[in-house]
């Protein structure tokens, strides 16, 4: 547990940013949040430069709200619209080329389980979908087979947004964008599925026409990826500069494609429900207990009043 | 002696003082035993050809227990990714390549260097295709050279063991921190034994201390937690440009102020034989051994010749290559590659370099018999070249 990085030296109080205080003093480290508790804490994420209607960043925000120990985090992205948004973040992270964000992942998460053998360290990917699924498929798909204990995010805006609206291969088949002037030849790539093939543990395909869903999936996979194997979440975020669309009408684009082909969809393996029964069963029990220490503690306070 | 016995001691002791025996062995396996010795914790493989021999010993390190994780790759850019990972989360890495290996992580080394990763690395140099060929050949080390890597050239095993052991302490000094390529010529030296004097004491280098980086390791252990590794500076304005510029001059300084520590190591730069002669031959790796034997050879005729042999390319040791040359008449830079970059280099920081007698170079995996460089010494140019 690093909670002790997230303090503040009391000496140093009056020289820190107030946002960094505010981030030890009412952020997330050391308390799992909820969605609904969205602005009454103070984020991981905040100030980024990211365009007005951009679904990406509100996936981002959604995901680092809801990451069950971000005091014990550590993101790796990759070139893109969401490099922009990780320079903002209030977290470690690393981006160091475009597309090897799953083999960077890989090297890290086995060098901290090396060098703190003892913690949890949940290592997780976010990365647009030209980097999961085109320039580096080859160390997306090669970490799952390996069964490396990360979690990949793919945000999928179906195109490459960075560079200025590019046909990725998630595009939509038939898609007219840049570099695909008679439209993209052909289907979308179907990386869920390719997930599901590689041995991920647990892939769900999520949307930013729900939100609590982002939320409670992404949760599952990292609890997921830290005893079982590798998770993946893939989330439609649409980006309506690209798309040339008002930025306020990205939610409609959501919702509509939520009904059709952006479906969600959830793959889990059995060990990997196991697993996560185990766990809540381990939560109620420790509950359990506690509430007998409760209860017996109770019993003997009039005792030694007496 | 098992892996977990053996005790911790710093790079001096290893290098000067710990009692060693004289073995016959390939280069392949003088990495393996420098590999030993070398407290590693990450080594990642990826086959190719002549590196691989170096990277199967590892492996076999890492079942006997000396090395604490290693796996085969899915390629060289993602080796060398995932390195960049182990690194940056504060542990000792170790790999190798070559050749094509060499070319298709290309992206990584500058990366490398910009994100100040102490990071050691073998480079069994061969061949680039097309057309393809495994043989050996050095041209990679001319288009790693401005990678900002620093970059040694071994003449035989007993350099590259030494050269390997080396390098750990050397790149992860705090005002270092930048990786190291330790370069030797494929098949010439990895697959042909030699008698090299290897440490036999139950002893290996001290582990790689994170608290000592220059640049905080990504491990949510080091504050502060609001840290990217490394941030973006691209905005078009001055202060991104000056951002850009001073860090990579930093980096450039990095490897100035490693060549104390490569010193106190490696005694120097450059050796020289000879080197009152006005003819005096400069060159590295295995050219080194070639030079010896053609000086012997003119020296029989009545023809006087010098030895230069440079070990370390990056930093370049340009003072004291024109400080040793000053007197030479004639310079003879035999290389194993086509575009002769030992000759550009020296050329580039020398006086009146039309003493530069071109070549001779050989590649695509040939020999350098030593009478093609008598040749050039006496005729000015190979003949038929
Ligand atoms: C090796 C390399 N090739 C190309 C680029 C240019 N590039 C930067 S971001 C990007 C597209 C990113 O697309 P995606 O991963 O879908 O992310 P998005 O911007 O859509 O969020 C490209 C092609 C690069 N930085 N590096
Ligand atoms: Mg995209």
């Amino acid at each position: 547990m690093s909670l002790d990085i997230t303090r503040i030296n009391p000496y140093f109080e009056d020289v820190m940013p107030q946002e960094y205080i505010d981030l030890e003093k009412n952020g997330s480290f050391g308390s799992e949040k909820r969605l609904g508790d969205l602005g009454a804490f103070k984020e991981l994420l905040e100030e980024h430069p990211m365009c007005a209607g951009c679904h990406l960043a509100l996936a981002f925000r959604v995901l680092v709200s809801s990451l069950p120990r971000p005091e014990d985090s550590i993101l790796v992205g990759s070139t893109g619209c969401s490099s922009l948004a990780f320079t903002q973040l209030a977290l470690h992270n690393i981006h160091s080329l475009f597309g090897n964000q799953n083999a960077v992942a890989s090297g890290l998460k086995r060098a901290l389980k090396l060098r703190f053998p003892n913690k949890v360290k949940d290592v997780i990917v976010m990365a647009g979908d030209g980097a999961t699924a085109d320039i580096g498929l080859d160390m997306t798909l090669h970490s799952w087979f390996r069964g490396e204990n990360i979690t990949t995010v793919m945000f999928d805006n179906e195109l490459y947004a960075n560079t200025g609206g590019q046909e990725s291969g998630m595009s939509m088949c038939g898609a007219v964008l840049n570099m695909a002037p008679t439209g993209k030849k052909f289907q979308k790539i179907r990386v869920h599925e390719l997930a599901i093939s590689a041995g991920c543990a647990y892939v769900a395909v999520v949307s930013t026409a729900k939100p609590k869903n982002i939320s409670e999936c992404f949760k599952k996979a990292i609890l997921i990826a830290r005893e079982v194997g590798p998770t993946y979440i893939q989330i439609f975020t649409p980006c309506p500069t690209n798309l040339k669309i008002k930025p306020s009408d990205s939610k409609k684009v959501a919702a509509e494609r939520f009904k059709g082909d952006y479906a969600f969809k959830e793959h889990i393996t059995d060990e990997a429900r196991e697993y996560l029964t185990s766990i809540k069963d381990a939560v109620k029990k420790e509950a359990l207990e506690t509430e007998a220490v409760l209860v017996s503690e109770d019993k003997e306070i009039p005792l030694e009043g007496g | 002696m098992p892996a977990n016995e053996l005790k911790e001691v710093s790079t001096e002791y290893m290098l000067f003082e710990a009692k060693r025996e004289e073995q016959f062995i390939t280069g392949s396996e003088a990495v393996r035993e420098a590999v030993r010795r070398a407290n590693i914790d990450v080594a990642i493989a990826y086959p190719i050809t002549p590196q691989s021999e170096s990277m199967h010993l590892v492996g076999d390190l890492y079942a006997e227990g000396y090395v604490k994780e290693y796996f085969r790759g899915e390629n060289e850019f993602a080796v060398m990714s995932e390195i960049t990972g182990a690194a940056m989360a504060g542990v000792r890495t170790f790999t190798a390549t070559c050749g094509p290996g060499t070319l298709r992580a290309f992206e990584n080394f500058p990366m490398w260097s910009g994100a100040r990763l102490p990071i050691v690395m073998g480079f069994m140099t061969r061949a680039i295709n097309a057309p393809l060929s495994i043989q050996p050949d050095t041209i990679e080390m001319s288009f790693l050279l401005d990678t900002g890597m620093m970059m040694m050239h071994a003449e035989a095993a007993q350099d590259l063991y030494d050269m390997l052991l080396m390098s750990f302490d050397i790149v992860e000094q705090t005002s270092v921190h930048i990786p190291m390529g330790v370069f030797v010529d494929g098949f010439f030296v990895t697959h042909t034994r030699q008698k090299i004097n290897i440490v036999t004491e139950d002893v290996k280098l001290r582990p790689y201390n994170p608290g000592l980086s220059p640049v905080p390791h990504i491990d949510m252990e080091t504050p502060p937690f609001r840290l990217m590794r490394d941030p973006f500076v691209m905005k078009s304005n001055y202060i991104s440009y000056a951002a850009h510029a001073s860090w990579q001059q930093e980096v450039m300084a990095s490897a100035q102020r490693a060549k104390k520590y490569i010193k106190k190591y490696m005694g120097s730069f450059i050796e020289q034989e000879n080197p009152d002669a006005s003819i005096q031959i400069v060159a590295s790796g295995t050219a080194v051994s070639q030079a010896r034997e053609a000086i012997r050879m003119l020296k029989a005729e009545g023809i006087d010749a010098g030895l230069v042999k440079v070990k370390v390319i990056r930093p370049f040791p340009a003072d004291e290559i024109k400080a040793v040359l000053s007197g030479a008449e004639k310079i003879i830079i035999p290389e194993f590659n086509r575009v002769g970059w030992l000759c550009r280099e020296v050329a580039s920081v020398i006086p009146n370099n039309d003493r530069i007698l071109p070549g001779p170079r050989v590649y695509g995996g040939m020999t350098m018999p030593p009478e093609v460089i008598i040749q050039v010494v006496k005729e000015g140019a190979l003949v038929g070249v």
